[in-house]
């Protein structure tokens, strides 16, 4: 708090204490102290009072107490020199404001001069529960009240509309300079009230009261927190309201009273004005007073400071979009214009900047839109999203990235493949007709962003260059980074890092299966590599990701650690005690159901095989791969057998401690041929170039008999390892 | 017109042109210093010697029993740690037994100034709180603390304050201390002729010892005047030999425990007292505080302070002080030599603590404010006897702000109802501030300069290492102009410029007093709790240090931070530098035990960079990033 608003703050609180005295002494002698005052259709009396002190006034000498309290929270200002730290007290300053601003809203009520004109006034428990649970569930992604006016009409309404546009519910009120914002939006006609997010609570800053009594009630209904736990209901209310206060025009001593009041519950403020900003966190989220002079930024920036997570609710494209289209394919007669692929240079690219550098929602074609390309023609595409938030890491660019592909594939007549410079992307005829443009790859993008990745997206913007010369220029910068990024992944090792994750997202249904996340081993289903999952971590820290610290290593060979045995047999409800990573024969991974991959043991064949989902025939285990699913899922150690992603078969940690890659006598065909360039890359570096080709498929054999002969043909090196049982 | 007053540097050169003889010129005197002394080689626990080694390698390299350079210094350190112990433990023991005699009617001049402590504190202790009077509940609290002294099978229960993983780190070495007095009767033991011999036991010993007083006898002594005396809040006063006046009764109370010079502020207060001093020709009564007195009686009551441990003698030199009131700790016997030029009444009252050429006025708890008014009358009738021809009332005072404690930081930073630590542990992940620094302790003559405290923390907040002060150490720098939030703008880096701005404190907090370090425990317990920069102390950016150091106190003060996790900075390197395998384990080995370790660095700007690297590598390892603010490092001399 700086030193002026803490003075301004600590004067503001003062002078509504004293009305509020004065108010209540005088409307005890006018009424006698048993008068009733009470706000409409509320349960909770006073609400701030009930809230931070459990305090339950029904008539005006209850209210007396509450006036105690706020005086014992009034403080001097601080000296000129040599002052005493004033932070803790114009924090007090501010709820002394909120409790004396309630009481004078009370009495006005008493006395029949509120609703003001235009305005809602208190919100009753109705609108509370209709609305307050849209707000701290997360549907409405915040609420913004606004104080004072905006320097011309046409502001105003722009500055509502950017909130309404975010779905973000809007709280007029106050005035500066004798106007009030409500009524340069009622000289524009804009339409106020609970359905269109914009709702007037008065014309002085005292009735901003009501939306702060609001929020304070949601801790109570929604929080389920014992009226009187003040602590406890402020903290509910920085943690889960996401709101804050927007001061346009010049602020005064009341104003700054009540934003260290609003401050307190995890507020901050911004405002249009020269003031001195506070910059260190810790009362609030991020930074609790901010200026921005330039309106075009000014929501931005409240949405930015409040760390309010933007979710856009409808897709504003004029086709279809739902999940229902991912698997859509758009053929060669039914394109409009395609890219990438092998017919154009096109590439796909996120990138992390920071937060001043990104204009949210900036969606911007840098050459040609689809109507200005010939018709059945490809073309060169890049598109480059920039994103920024507090909590965006370059670790987490390509997992963004990587999503783009089922963002844009479930919009209808958009047809996606591929990842980075490989992307292919075609456009229906029909969808160009519909009036599908180049940018809304960019709305598309954006709101998926904000909406899956609100955690750590605070901003995104899109970029899309659609010229050849642009697309040439910008390609390298992608790919090295792309090169970069592989080589991170690839230089990361089990033993390269200290903690591993948990994914327990499948105990829904296999309650006791937990699958250990490792830089070499993904989760069976081959959707979490360990970047993913800490990722995932990040992003939702009570998730199914959780870290688990490897400790100390009981077995290397067989990849055994403390941490891992202790988590496990947590997480197993009790049911496994011991883990090896590195092995099948003892102590193995358990699987839930979603392998993509079997490996099991082939006794004769001194090895195992690898079976993918999609082969459907037999394999030399006897079974298929559906009836072997049936004895490998569950979340039980099945020696022998395992469920693995396809990518952990090129892993160095393949088996390792059972022979590794060597023992690899069997796999589909089709499985064998998706990994030939990285399997024989491994083959060589376990020392049997040949060994590649020695792996039987099923054009070889079927059954274990036919395998051990063609095994001993080829003289695989599976045979002459140390029997497997 | 009042003469023109001097400096206190001017003061100094007045005293050595009179041929007054003071600390400075008997440092002198010394020189050379005892270089076996010095290096921690000689060893007379025994009458096979005394015995010294060689550090030449020439001589004998063992004493007559045969335990070698290693096992004579950590003997020797061991003991010093004891003792120092020793010291801030009897302190807190005097504390408690007056909560107790408080309690039980017997001590009617002090009372409870802090009943939300008394009552917390008792809750610690698994006291009966409801429905009982305070005094019930004081019985019942000294009692108890009184008995975590004694005891001989358990930690002392602010043992569970500290984070778990320091108790758990604490319990595998088995160095947490049963009862206070046991570990420092035990260290006496174990350092006899023919007991302990290897270094390495002997330091896991020094720092059980240590820790009973830091994480007992200290924090007891804190805890129990906080509840006798009342809680601090911030507060401002003055410092330096300025504050004494040239036309009022001058009282200067100096040493250590609170119990006497509490009441002797209440007495100088009382109405009959000040007409008494008026009947004299006085204007009034200013009492002020030296040393660790001084602190305790500025934290609560914002009562002046003429000075630090060194300018015990010079406040006497002024000519303008009718009686210095002692008790214990940090009393140099040459007091009596400099009184001996001035009408300046030299009073002792603790039966400890007598010095031959003092008058000697015993305290008693159960008599207190009768005892402070014998005193305060004693001085007023000084008064007249003052020789306005000697009065040399240096110019120099300086506003600073104390009173802060583990406690009200929740209060600046939050306010009643959002009390919390969130906003300094935001600050040091958002490396807005780099990390905390604790630089504290005595001054020394040894250090020439006189200005370490000050130029170590000038750097340390330029850097943006926010730095917290106990002892002569804070008035050092409080002399300096660190101690006001203005400083803040002129001294500190920008990160806490903004951190300050934003709480209006100043880049430098007053915690108190040298027991009052436990209070530093204290925060770097409440920083690890609030979460986000580790698990323990060990893990924290944070440091101490006491570039001044000399008392005893201070090896053990060191000693349990370093057993606590962190880096401790001495100016000057304690005598075990004659042996190689202590000094290696003391500044690295010690580290992969505690997480701890030491560090010697005479000069206070590369200590400061000590502190500065050892912070940011603890950044590095949370993975804190860089701190927000660039700063440049000041050309070490």
């Amino acid at each position: 708090m700086s030193k002026i608003v803490a003075a301004a703050a600590m004067r503001g609180a003062k002078a509504l204490v004293t009305e509020a005295e004065k108010l209540v002494n005088k409307a005890i002698e006018e009424k006698g102290k048993d008068q009733k005052l009470e706000f409409p259709e509320t349960a909770f009396f006073l609400p701030m009072a009930n809230a931070l002190l459990g305090a339950e006034v029904k008539t005006l000498n209850e209210a007396l107490p509450i006036l105690k309290e706020a005086k014992s929270l009034l403080h001097d200002e601080p000296t000129k020199d040599l002052w005493l730290p004033y932070l803790g007290g114009a924090l007090d300053s501010g709820i002394a404001a909120l409790l004396a601003e309630e009481i004078i809203c009370a009495i006005r009520y008493l006395k029949g001069i509120e609703p003001q004109p235009d305005c809602n006034g208190f919100f009753t428990d109705t609108i509370l529960r209709t609305l307050g649970i849209q707000l701290v569930d997360g549907r409405m992604p915040g609420f913004a009240a606004i104080l004072g006016a905006a320097p011309d009409n046409k502001t105003a309404v722009e500055i509502v509309r950017e909130f309404q546009k975010r779905s973000i519910m809007t709280f007029v009120g106050s005035s500066s300079n004798g106007k009030s914002i409500i009524d340069q939006l009622k000289e524009e006609k804009v339409e106020m009230g609970w359905d269109t997010y914009i709702v007037p609570y008065g014309r002085d800053t005292i009735s901003l009261i009501y939306p702060l009594h609001w929020a304070i009630r949601g801790a109570l209904t929604f929080g389920g927190i014992k009226a009187g736990n003040a602590k406890d209901c402020l903290m509910y209310c920085k943690e889960r309201v996401f709101a804050f206060g927007l001061a346009l025009g010049p602020l005064d001593d009341i104003k700054y009273a009540s934003g260290a009041g609003a401050i307190n519950m995890g507020f901050p403020v911004i405002a249009d004005t020269e003031i001195p900003e506070i910059k260190p966190t810790g009362i609030c989220t991020y930074e609790h007073l901010v200026k921005e002079f330039d309106y075009k930024k000014i929501v931005q920036k409240c949405i930015e400071v409040r760390g309010v997570k933007v979710k856009v609710a409808k897709i504003p494209i004029p086709v279809s979009y739902s999940a229902a289209f991912e698997g859509e394919r758009v053929r060669r007669e039914q394109m409009y214009a395609q890219f990438g692929g092998k017919f154009s240079s096109a590439f796909e690219y996120v990138r992390t900047k920071e937060l001043n550098e990104v204009l949210d929602g900036k969606i911007e074609v840098v050459g040609p839109e689809i109507d200005e390309m010939k018709e059945g023609a490809a073309f060169p595409l890049g598109i480059v999203v920039d994103v920024a938030g507090r909590k965006m890491q370059h670790d987490f660019e390509p997992i963004l990235e990587r999503q783009m592909h089922s963002f844009l594939n479930e919009a209808m007549g958009l047809f996606h493949m591929g990842q980075r410079n490989m992307c292919w992307i075609r456009i229906s005829k029909e969808a160009q007709k519909k009036g599908f443009k180049m940018k809304h790859f960019g709305t598309i993008l954006h709101a998926r962003f904000h909406d899956t990745y609100g955690k750590i997206v605070d901003k995104a913007q899109v970029t899309i260059y659609t010229k050849k010369e642009d697309v040439e220029r910008i390609m390298p910068e992608a790919v090295k980074v792309y090169e970069e990024r592989d080589t991170r992944l690839a230089g990361m090792t089990d033993e390269s890092i200290d903690t591993f994750y948990s994914c327990t997202l499948c105990q829904s249904f296999a309650p006791n299966h937990v699958c250990i996340v490792k830089p070499e081993r993904s989760g069976l289903c081959g959707a979490y590599s360990w970047l993913d999952a800490k990722a995932c971590f990040e992003l939702n820290p009570t998730g199914p990701n959780q870290p688990i610290k490897k400790l100390q290593v009981l077995d290397a060979e067989r990849g055994e650690w403390k941490g891992v045995n202790d988590f496990i047999n947590q997480t197993s409800n009790k049911t496994l005690e011991r883990f090896h990573g590195y092995s099948i024969m003892t102590f193995p991974e358990t699987s839930c159901g979603c392998f993509e991959c079997i490996i099991a043991i082939l006794p004769e064949a001194n090895g195992f095989m690898v079976v993918n989902r999609e082969y459907a025939g037999f394999t030399p285990a006897g079974m298929k791969f559906s009836t072997l699913a049936g004895s490998v899922g569950g979340g039980n150690q099945t020696p022998g057998f395992m469920g693995v992603g396809r990518l952990y078969t090129i892993s160095k940690k393949f088996l390792s401690a059972d022979g590794g890659l060597k023992r690899l006598v069997w796999m589909p065909k089709e499985l064998k041929e998706a990994l030939s360039g990285k399997l024989k890359k491994r083959c060589e570096e376990e020392g049997v170039p040949d060994l590649f080709d020695k792996i039987a498929d099923e054009t070889v054999a079927t059954e274990s008999e036919a395998l051990v002969k063609t095994l001993q043909e080829k003289n695989h090196p599976a045979l002459t390892l140390p029997p497997l049982m | 017109m009042a003469k023109e007053k001097i400096s206190a540097e001017k003061l100094h050169e007045i005293c050595y042109s009179c041929g007054i003889e003071t600390i400075w010129q008997r440092y002198d005197a010394q020189d050379p210093h005892c270089g076996f002394g010095t290096l921690g080689l000689c060893c007379k626990n025994c009458n096979l010697g005394p015995c010294r080694i060689d550090p030449f390698g020439e001589g004998p390299q063992v004493g007559t029993c045969g335990a070698n350079a290693d096992t004579i210094s950590a003997r020797n350190l061991a003991r010093h740690a004891a003792a120092g112990s020793a010291c801030h433990s009897d302190h807190g023991r005097e504390i408690a037994r007056t909560l107790l005699l408080f309690g039980q009617g017997k001590a009617p001049s002090y009372a409870i100034k802090s009943e939300e402590k008394l009552k917390k504190v008792a809750g610690e202790y698994g006291i009966k709180i409801e429905g009982r009077k305070n005094e019930e509940i004081a019985v019942d609290l000294g009692n108890a603390m009184l008995a975590d002294f004694g005891k001989q099978n358990e930690a002392p229960v602010f043992f569970k304050r500290a984070p778990k993983k320091q108790q758990k780190i604490w319990k595998n070495l088995k160095i947490v201390p049963q009862g206070i007095d046991r570990p420092i009767v035990e260290m006496m033991s174990r350092t006899n002729i023919g007991v302990d011999a290897d270094y390495k036991n002997i330091m896991l010993g020094t720092m059980k010892t240590s820790l009973a007083d830091g994480w007992a006898g200290s924090m007891i002594a804190t805890e129990a005047s906080d509840i006798l005396f009342g809680a601090p809040q911030a507060i401002r006063s003055q410092v330096n030999l300025g504050v004494l006046k040239d036309d009022e009764v001058n009282i200067i109370i100096h040493g250590h425990v609170p119990l006497l010079s509490d009441v002797i502020v209440t007495a100088t207060r009382d109405e009959e007292m000040l007409k008494l001093a008026k009947s004299k020709g006085a204007k009034g009564i200013t009492i002020a505080g030296i040393c660790c007195t001084a602190n305790e009686i500025l934290m609560r009551r914002g009562v002046p302070v003429a000075g630090s441990f060194l300018q015990q003698e010079l406040a006497i030199a002024t000519g303008a002080v009718e009686a210095m009131v002692v008790d214990l700790q940090c009393i140099l016997p040459g007091l009596t030599t400099v009184a001996s030029y001035f009408h300046t009444k030299l009073i002792s009252t603790h039966p400890k603590a007598k010095f031959p050429g003092m008058e000697h006025i015993e305290f008693e708890e159960e008599k207190a404010l009768e005892v402070a008014k014998e005193i305060v009358t004693k001085a007023i009738e000084n008064y007249p006897k003052r020789d306005k021809k000697k009065v040399n009332i240096p110019k120099e005072k300086m506003e600073l702000i104390a009173g802060f404690t583990a406690e009200n930081i929740f209060y600046y930073l939050g306010g009643k109802y959002r009390g919390t630590y969130r906003p300094l542990n935001d600050a040091i992940i958002s490396g807005r501030i780099r990390g905390v620094a604790g630089v504290v302790g005595c001054d020394n003559p040894k250090i020439q300069s006189s200005k370490a405290h000050m130029q170590m923390v000038k750097e340390l907040i330029k850097h943006d290492v926010l730095v917290v002060q106990t002892g002569c150490s804070a008035l050092a720098c409080a002399r300096e102009g660190l101690l006001v939030p203005e400083a803040a703008g002129k001294f500190a880096g920008k990160g806490i410029q903004e951190v300050c701005e934003a709480v209006g404190i100043p880049p430098v907090l007053h915690l108190g007093s040298c027991v009052d370090n436990s209070r530093i425990l204290i925060a770097c317990t409440n920083m690890v709790k609030e979460g986000g920069i580790g698990e323990g102390i060990d893990e924290l950016p944070v440091a101490g240090a006491a570039p001044e150091w000399m008392s005893e106190k201070a090896i053990a003060i060191g000693w349990y931070f370093v057993a606590s996790g962190a880096l401790v900075v001495f100016g000057n390197e304690f005598p075990v530098s004659g042996s190689k395998n202590m000094m290696k384990y003391v500044t690295e080995d010690v580290e992969k035990v505690t997480g701890g370790k030491w560090a010697f660095e005479k000069d206070p700007i590369k200590g400061a960079h000590i502190i500065i690297k050892h912070i940011d590598k603890k950044r590095k390892a949370l993975k804190l990033g860089d701190v927000m603010y660039k700063s440049e490092t000041t050309k070490a001399k």
